[in-house]
């Protein structure tokens, strides 16, 4: 669940003309990249930097929802929550190890988001404080992910196309799971419809700073473009999914949060207000207000349990010199 | 219903009896989630909490059947006070740290494979057939909840400490999950029920089993506590409830 | 605060009788029966699988990438290995 221009890529490289001319050929060929074929150093770092962010955004991601389990008003929503936030799990468990296989650990890449160095998704920075947000959140921003990932699944780098394909695939239930809900409201009482429209206009404009700055303030972009790591740009992506969005929301009954939203016949799609970008940027660096529970939740997830991992590694080692003695007699 | 004389609301609380104790456990593993020891942990924990909240649904919804007076599975599981609740009073227990959950869930998967494969043979069709389902995934509960405790208690020093901790703050609720009272007695009678106390000998066994590759001592039955099945509970489970219970009892009558 | 590294698996499914084990991905445990219930929980919560190897990623022998020509390209030209490269008469028949 994640969809965010990347932030802060630097794509620099210092390989000579002629490799980086036939990686280049490569790519446009349409050929795989394989974690043992020469890269471009730059793209190396910008492949780790990228899979990183995704994978700590599904961990971030799971806290948000994974706080409305206990809650979840029928057996069959807490089971669906439930099965939701560990697919999440799984996806962060699936790109971490896409990204292990650039020479990173596991160990390493967690060790970043947890001192803070890493980035994840700004959308997991805003609180879920009703049940409607749980709706909301699987409908927007599980489908703004799903926009950003599909094209992922045919990105350049064999280990991450991969990843996106089992993550799309489990994914298609997510965001259903979250109209459902809306509907489901949107059906209900007028405290229910009510609660649907609040978490709407909470949701509606961090949901299209999920997809990054525009394409003009997004410094890295083309170099990312040209390498097939990225497929569309933040802005075509944003537009797709606000063309797909705003009829489901007309079918909930619902209004869009944004008075300048209308369709634009000649360009075929919808024109927008203007994204509150200095906002985006304050969550990014950190003053959301959930950016520290978030950071305190996961650090506070690990530092408990270290001892649980460090008995695990214990317990294996004891085992293997026990094997290594009794196959020494 | 297989026997004539068989009231209707004694099976219903039998059934219940059984429903809560898989609800009330597998919201406390539901707190888990986002907060494991690792993330492959985060999957299996989430994986065992789904089971028992399946295993809850097919449970409830046939407790509403039996009652006959229109309740599914979200009235029953959402809608009662917390005396009418009548699982153990071992689900209910905190979280506690991963040893503590561990444990826990040790001792109900030990307790659950012999009583579902005992069920399985139930005269009462709808519990034979949820029993045959159940025991497949009880029996990777315990292999699962085994291991780690293997890997917890023969690890190191702080590890070793800690499951040898969890075990005796937790080993006085594992004696009620034997017992057997008038209810279960007349369900056994008419051979829907299973004889909890004669599942004692096999839980020992495993228990035992697990405890020596562990390096563990199993505790003293120095103490016991009970009150689980006639709704009187700890004092957590009012809390597990608050949150349970939350969206139903703030919006009464909606639906979700 | 450095963590010791927990050990990297690969994982392998075979998602139905007659098909052959495919890799499906990677996890990290401790050893053997952990690697193996974490395949089960993470790779298989869709009924993906009927039988699951695990193999320590440490333990496998791969081919060196910069031995590739050397390796795979002298096959390049064994086109006689190939059915296309047989004339065999359209009157005779499927072959």
């Amino acid at each position: 669940m994640y969809s965010q221009g990347l932030i802060g890529a630097d794509g620099t490289t210092h390989e000579d003309e002629e490799f980086l001319a036939a990686f280049q050929a490569r790519i446009d060929a349409e050929l795989k990249i394989e974690p043992n074929d020469p890269m471009p150093a730059g793209y190396r770092k910008t492949l780790v930097r990228q899979i990183a962010q995704h994978a700590h955004s599904e961990i971030v991601g799971m806290l948000p929802e994974g706080n409305w389990i206990t809650r979840a008003p029928t057996l069959r929503r807490k089971a669906a929550l439930l099965a939701k936030v560990q697919d999440e799990g799984g996806h962060g468990l699936y790109l971490y190890s896409a990204a292990e296989t650039l020479g990173v650990s596991r160990e390493e890449l967690v060790g970043q988001l947890l001192s803070g160095k890493a980035k994840y998704s700004s959308i997991f920075n805003y609180p879920a404080i009703t049940w409607a947000d749980i709706g909301t959140i699987g409908w927007l921003v599980d489908g703004a992910a799903i926009m950003n990932q599909i094209p992922l699944c045919r990105c350049s780098f064999g280990p991450y196309a991969r990843a996106m394909i089992r993550v799309c695939k489990e994914e298609s239930f997510h965001q259903r799971q979250g109209y459902e809900i809306m509907l489901t409201l949107c059906k209900g009482s007028d405290e229910q419809k009510a609660m649907a429209q609040d978490a709407l206009d909470r949701w509606w404009w961090p949901s299209l700073m999920m997809f990054g700055p525009h394409d003009a303030d997004s410094t890295h972009s083309d170099q990312s473009m040209a390498w097939k790591i990225k497929r569309f740009t933040n802005d075509e992506l944003r537009q797709k999914f606000i063309d797909a969005t705003v009829p489901q929301a007309e079918f909930l009954g619902l209004t869009m949060p944004d008075p300048d939203l209308k369709w634009n016949e000649e360009k075929g799609g919808y024109d927008h207000g203007e994204i509150d970008w200095d906002e985006f940027w304050r969550v990014v660096k950190g003053d959301g207000i959930c950016n520290r529970d978030r950071m305190k939740a996961r650090r506070k997830a690990h530092d408990d349990n270290t001892w649980v991992r460090e008995a695990a590694l214990a317990y294996a080692e004891k085992t293997a010199a026990r094997e290594t003695a009794v196959a020494a007699e | 219903m297989p026997d004539a004389d068989l009231k209707p609301e004694t099976l219903f609380k039998y059934v219940l009896r059984l429903a809560d104790d898989q609800l009330i456990l597998g919201q406390r593993l539901g707190e888990w989630c986002g907060h494991a020891p690792t993330l492959e942990e985060e999957l299996a924990l989430a994986n065992i909490g789904l089971d028992l909240l399946g295993q809850a649904r097919s449970l409830y919804s046939y407790a509403g059947e039996i009652e006959g007076k229109g309740q599914g599975e979200d009235d029953l599981a959402f809608l009662r006070p917390e005396r009418e609740y009548l699982n153990a009073l071992l689900v209910e227990q905190p979280n506690g740290d991963f040893a503590v959950t561990i444990v826990r869930q040790v001792f109900h998967a030990a307790f659950m494979v012999p009583f579902w494969r005992t069920m399985t043979a139930s005269s009462d069709e709808t519990l034979a057939a949820i029993a045959a389902k159940s025991l497949k995934e009880v029996e990777y509960h315990l292999r699962h909840s085994s291991e780690w405790l293997i890997r917890l208690g023969d690890g190191t020093e702080e590890s070793h400490r800690r499951s040898q901790d969890a075990l005796e703050e937790l080993w006085g609720y594992a004696s009620e999950l034997f017992e057997m009272d008038a209810l279960a007695d007349e369900m056994l009678d008419c051979g829907i029920a299973v004889d909890a106390a004669a599942l004692k000998a096999e839980w020992d066994a495993t228990v035992n089993a697990v405890l020596e590759r562990a390096s563990l001592t199993r505790p003293m039955d120095s103490w016991s506590q009970s009150g689980g099945r006639s709704g009187r509970h700890s004092e957590h489970l009012g809390h597990i409830l608050s949150e349970l219970q939350y969206m139903q009892r703030t919006y009464p009558g909606l639906s979700w | 605060m450095t963590e010791k590294n927990t050990p990297l698996w690969e994982v392998f499914i075979r998602a139905r009788n007659g098909l052959s084990h495919k890799h499906v991905g990677s996890l990290h445990a401790v050893d053997a029966e952990m690697a193996m219930q974490a395949a089960r929980d993470v790779y298989t919560r869709r009924g993906e699988g009927q039988s699951v190897w695990v193999v320590r990623s440490s333990d496998i022998v791969a081919s060196d990438p910069t031995e590739k020509e050397t390796m795979f390209e002298p096959t390049g030209s064994k086109i006689y290995r190939h059915p296309t490269f047989y004339d065999i008469p359209e009157d005779v028949g499927h072959m």
